[in-house]
This record gives structure tokens, C-alpha cells and sequence, in this order.
């Protein structure tokens, strides 16, 4: 934690969250020349530093609105804003962590966590925000690795430091800790949390895990199956740090499964 | 490799083994050192003991050579563990020696001493050796001329293909143009333009120089090109979203995504260029080894082109190894590449 703080203390606090609204959004693919309706008229008004989790059956179209809200692809209805302004274009204000680490593997681990920094031409003057990042996710012995010598976890670690070094207003958070296993999970969770808390940015996050949205997030938006359409919203009023076994959570636990279409004696 | 942990499993199975009689053991050491150094013994008496049955000068000096190398593979192998680097090198390389050495004593009795071989067509060592000292100057400026032209071509080559290929790969428009003009004229062998090259560039020179481009460019444009076009986009995606703008797409994100591929267009290219190089050398270009090879030719000089085609194999195998290190350098990233 004390390399946290330090973190804190050299980041400039730029204005926290961003707003964000999704307004009567579709979205379809061409598949072999049908149709394929992924998003139908999805509707979610996100508050500045507001940690939303989105739950959904597999391939129901979660990572297709991500993708939409980090600008790299546009919408066939609909619009997308970040603070009132339409979201056009990719904008490292919304930083996304994929479902795979993607890490460049001709770069160090190092050079992939400064990637962001060196893009927008401000490498230079702020190295020291790359290694703060690394020790915050614990992995400064292997700055000099290249990515084919970690393991998946140790990858996923560096994709998040990649996005977190350039203290976005969004961050978006695709399935990013599917791969780790269950401590390092519960571990990062908490860091998530903690950093979400500390710069107050605002928060997507995809997971297939009921128990993490309810553990993470202050709401939880329920997708249906394909085309994915809100099912429910979710305020989760709890204070931090949460704990697994609350009996108020565990209830919210059981009506999400109950909507995602699992027994209820979960 | 499975041979030696048989023989460590036999040693350890029956311990009577495991004292091996002092000799037994330095032989195992030493014995391929010893092997070696009387092949080149070998070597050294084939040319001293018979006389030859042509007229050459060097058969002496090459005799006391061999001797000289039979001195340094023995003693350099038997006291290899105390000549560091040096001394390993040359015990892991000693097999080579004795074949080598054996090599040479067949050839030497085959040509210079018995000549069961037809004696202009096979040359004996000392005659080959004899063109080295004696027509040094004229085989340095054929290699100068040739390694001038080639690299000339080949960096010219090397350089347009790459960037060819990048834009093909990168801009749809210049893929539309360029693509097609690729098709048609790129699987043509580069030696096919040669008589037109030769009438309409200013000197055999520049033709030369065009053509040896010409057949670099092509593979090293494709591969680029397949290089650039492969790259997943998943990576633009993550740069896109860190701010990044086209340029930096292409050169830090396209170009060394696609640096593997552009490394194979870069062998193949070396690889057919040398071919032209050679023949143009041959057909319009009076200097440089091809040419040297022609020449020597037309005065039946047998020696003289094997001597060249000797130094014309250590050059080519030399430009490989360059570029073989050249890409291990750039490409530490990857892992299980292939060792020259
Ligand atoms: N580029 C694309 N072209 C065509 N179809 C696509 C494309 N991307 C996604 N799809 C389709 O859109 C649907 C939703 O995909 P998406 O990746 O958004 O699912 P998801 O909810 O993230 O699933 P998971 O939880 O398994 O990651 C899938 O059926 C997929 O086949
Ligand atoms: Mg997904």
C-alpha cells in the first residue's frame, strides 16, 4: 500500500470521474450477409466515480459495448457521451484493459506499461509514473522480461498497469482477472478498489462472476441473453471493505442468478 | 544424446567399469585431437613423400602447412583445458579436422600425386593455394567489385521493398495501384530483364545494380507486405485506446509486429540477388568474381575458379551469418528461433 500512496502523490489528481451515458444504443454485426443484433436499445446513465459492474451470459454482447464506449467502434443507434461530449474516437481518457492481456511482445514489460505515455508524446517527463505502476502491481523484478516469460496472471497485471499509468476518467475493465487465480484475484480485487476509492475515476467493469460485481461495484446492470438488453439495475449500498460472506449480499447474489437464469438454491 | 546417458547408465550399473585404465580415459579425451592431427600428418606426407606429376610450386609450403596444423590440432586438443575458449572451440571442432585431413590426403593422391582424377578439370590443393599468393591482387579487386555491386543492389532493394511493402500493407489505395503491377511483375526471374537492362541503363553497372534490387525487392516487398497485413488487430485496438495516432500505429506498432516476416523476405531476397549478381557479372559487368569465373574459364584455368568459387561461398555464407546476427539482434524477443 505505501507504494499506492506514492502513486497518489506524484499523479496529479486530475478532475476524477467522467459521466457517461448510453442512450437507446443497438448494435449488429454481418455475419455471411445475415444480421447478427448484439446491443438492443441499451440504456445505462453512469455517474462521475460510479464503479458499474455488467453481468451477462457469455456472447450476449458485453465486450461489443465496451467497445463501444472506448470509441473503437461506433454504434449502428444510438449515442454514446462522456461528460456531454458524443464519444467518436478512442480517447486515453477511456482506458481499457482487455479480455486478453494483449501485451506487445517485441516490448519489455516495462516499454508495454509506458506504451500509453510515449503515445501521447509525454514519456519523457514522466518515467517515473511507469515505475510506480509496475510496483503497484508488484512486478518491478521483471520491468526487463519480455511477455512471453510470464505467466497469465503476471500478464494481466501488466496490461492493468499499462491502462492505469494513464490515469483515465473511465476506466474499462473487460473480465481483466478471469485468468488469475483465486488469491492473486481477491488480492487484485481489493487493489481495484482501493485505487477506484483513492483517484474516484469511474468504472466498467465485465464479469461472469456474480459474487465479484457485488463485491466491487456500487451497481450491478444485468444484461439478458443476445441481443443483450437491460435486465435489471442494481444499486448495491454497502460500505468497503465488503465481505463475502454478508447475508445482504448474498440475497442480491441469489436474485442476480435468479436473473441470469441459474437455480436459485445457489 | 541418448547415447551418452546409455553409457552413464552402463557406468553406474556395473561399477567395475567405472575405473577406466588411465589411458582408456585420456584417450577418450584426447583421441579425436590425436586423430586429427594425424590426418593432417597424413596430409603433410602425401605431399612431401611422392613426387608430382605436374609442375607445381607450392607443394612444399603446403606439406610444412599441414604438419603446422597437425602440431596445433594435437597440442591444442590435448591441452585444451588449458587454452580457455580457444582450446574448446577447437576440441568441439576437432571431428572436422580429421575429416577435413583425410579429405586432403585423398585429394592430393587422387589428383597431384597418382592423377586418377582428370588433371586440368580436378586441380590438386597446392595449385588452388598457388592462385591465392599468385594472383591475390586480381582476385581482391573481383571480390571488392562484387561485394560494391551487391550490397548497392541489395540495400537499394531492401530498402524500397520494405517500404513498398509497408504501404501496401497499410494504405488500401496504394495496395489498389501497386498490388496488381506486383502480381504481374514480380515472379519474373530478375535475370529476365537483363539484355533489356544492359541496353537501357546508362552503364552494365547501374543495370546491374537495378536488377540485383530488383530481385531483392520483390520478396522483401511481399513479405512485408503479408507481415504488415497479419498483424492482429487486437494491437492497434490497445494503442488506439492509449492515444496513439496513425504514425505511431505504423512505426511502433505495424513495422515491429511485422519484423519477422520482413526478416524471411530479407533471406530469400539475399539469396536470389546473389544469383544475379553472378550472372550479371558474367554477362555485362567486366569485374567481380562472376566475371573472374568467366574469365578464368575461357584460359581453361581450373585452379583459379575454383579458388574463386571458394571465396565466393565464404562471401555469400558470410552476408547470411551478418544478417542471421543482424536479426537475432533485433528480434531477442522472440523465442525458438533457428541458430545459422
Ligand atoms: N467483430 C465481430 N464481427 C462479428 N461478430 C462479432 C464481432 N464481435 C463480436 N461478435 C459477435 O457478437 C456477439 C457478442 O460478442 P461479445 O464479445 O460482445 O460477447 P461477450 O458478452 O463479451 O461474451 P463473453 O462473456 O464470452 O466475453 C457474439 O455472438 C459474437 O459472435
Ligand atoms: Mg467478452
Amino acid at each position: 500500500m505505501v507504494e499506492a500512496v506514492a502513486l497518489a502523490d506524484i499523479a496529479p489528481p486530475v478532475a476524477a470521474g467522467a459521466a457517461l451515458d448510453i442512450e437507446q444504443v443497438s448494435h449488429a454485426f454481418d455475419i455471411d450477409g445475415a444480421e447478427l443484433p448484439v446491443l438492443s436499445e441499451v440504456n445505462i446513465a453512469v455517474e462521475p466515480g460510479e464503479f458499474v459492474a455488467l453481468l451477462g451470459p457469455s456472447g450476449c454482447g458485453k465486450s461489443t459495448l465496451l467497445r463501444l464506449v472506448a470509441g473503437l467502434d461506433k454504434p449502428r443507434f444510438g449515442t454514446l457521451r462522456e461528460d456531454e461530449r458524443r464519444i467518436r474516437n478512442p480517447h486515453p481518457s477511456r482506458v481499457v484493459v482487455f479480455q486478453d492481456p494483449t501485451l506487445f511482445p517485441w516490448r519489455t514489460v516495462w516499454d508495454n506499461v509506458a506504451l500509453g505515455l510515449e503515445a501521447q508524446g509525454i514519456l519523457k517527463s514522466q518515467r517515473h509514473r511507469v515505475d510506480d505502476a509496475l510496483d503497484l502491481v508488484g512486478l518491478t523484478s521483471f520491468r526487463n522480461a519480455y511477455p512471453h516469460q510470464l505467466s497469465g496472471g503476471m500478464a494481466q497485471r501488466v496490461a492493468l498497469a499499462r491502462a492505469l499509468v494513464n490515469d483515465p476518467k473511465i476506466l474499462i475493465l473487460d473480465e481483466p482477472l478471469g485468468k488469475l487465480d483465486s488469491l492473486t484475484r481477491i488480492t487484485m480485487q481489493a487493489e481495484i478498489v482501493a485505487l477506484w476509492q483513492r483517484k474516484g475515476f469511474t468504472t466498467l467493469l465485465v464479469t461472469h462472476d456474480a459474487e465479484e460485481a457485488l463485491v466491487l461495484a456500487n451497481r450491478v446492470i444485468v444484461f439478458s441473453d443476445r441481443p443483450a438488453r437491460v435486465k435489471a439495475d442494481i444499486r448495491v449500498d454497502r460500505p468497503y471493505p465488503r465481505h463475502r460472506g454478508d447475508p445482504y449480499l448474498a440475497d442480491l447474489r441469489r436474485q442476480i442468478l435468479g436473473l441470469l437464469g441459474l437455480d436459485a438454491t445457489w | 544424446m541418448s547415447t551418452y546417458s546409455l553409457s552413464d547408465g552402463l557406468a553406474s550399473g556395473a561399477p567395475r567399469l567405472s575405473r577406466t585404465p588411465l589411458l582408456a580415459s585420456w584417450l577418450r579425451e584426447s583421441g579425436v585431437g590425436v586423430l586429427a592431427s594425424i590426418a593432417w600428418i597424413a596430409f603433410g606426407l602425401s605431399c612431401l613423400w611422392w613426387q608430382d606429376v605436374g609442375d607445381w610450386s607450392r607443394t612444399h609450403s603446403l606439406g610444412i602447412a599441414a604438419f603446422v596444423i597437425a602440431a596445433v590440432a594435437l597440442f591444442g586438443t590435448v591441452g585444451a583445458d588449458y587454452l580457455g575458449s580457444a582450446g574448446r572451440a577447437l576440441h568441439k571442432r576437432a571431428p572436422w579436422l580429421v575429416a577435413l585431413g583425410a579429405f586432403l590426403t585423398l585429394w592430393e593422391l587422387a589428383t597431384a600425386k597418382f592423377a586418377w582424377l582428370p588433371l586440368p578439370f580436378f586441380p590438386p590443393p597446392q595449385a588452388i593455394i598457388e592462385v591465392y599468393t599468385d594472383d591475390l591482387p586480381k582476385l581482391l579487386d573481383s571480390v571488392l567489385a562484387s561485394v560494391k555491386l551487391q550490397l548497392g543492389g541489395y540495400l537499394i532493394g531492401a530498402t524500397v521493398g520494405f517500404l513498398t511493402g509497408v504501404s501496401i500493407g497499410w494504405s488500401r489505395a496504394v495496395g489498389y495501384w501497386v498490388h496488381p503491377v506486383l502480381r504481374f511483375i514480380g515472379p519474373l526471374p530478375a535475370t529476365a530483364w537483363l539484355p533489356i537492362a544492359f541496353f537501357t541503363f546508362p552503364s552494365s553497372w547501374s543495370a546491374s545494380t537495378f536488377l540485383i534490387a530488383l530481385a531483392t525487392g520483390f520478396p522483401v516487398t511481399v513479405l512485408t507486405w503479408s507481415g504488415v497485413a497479419s498483424v492482429s488487430n487486437a494491437y492497434y485496438d490497445v494503442a488506439r485506446t492509449l492515444g496513439a495516432k496513425p504514425s505511431f500505429l505504423v512505426l511502433k506498432v505495424a513495422i515491429p509486429a511485422a519484423l519477422p516476416h520482413v526478416f524471411v523476405g530479407l533471406f530469400m531476397g539475399l539469396g536470389s540477388s546473389f544469383a544475379v549478381l553472378v550472372v550479371a557479372e558474367m554477362i555485362g559487368v567486366k569485374a567481380g568474381l562472376g566475371w573472374y569465373l568467366q574469365w578464368a574459364q575461357g584460359w581453361a584455368a581450373y585452379a583459379n575458379m575454383y579458388a574463386a568459387l571458394i571465396v565466393m561461398s565464404l562471401l555469400c555464407s558470410g552476408a547470411i551469418t551478418l544478417l542471421f546476427t543482424i536479426r537475432d539482434r533485433l528480434l531477442v524477443w522472440q523465442k525458438g528461433t533457428v541458430k545459422w
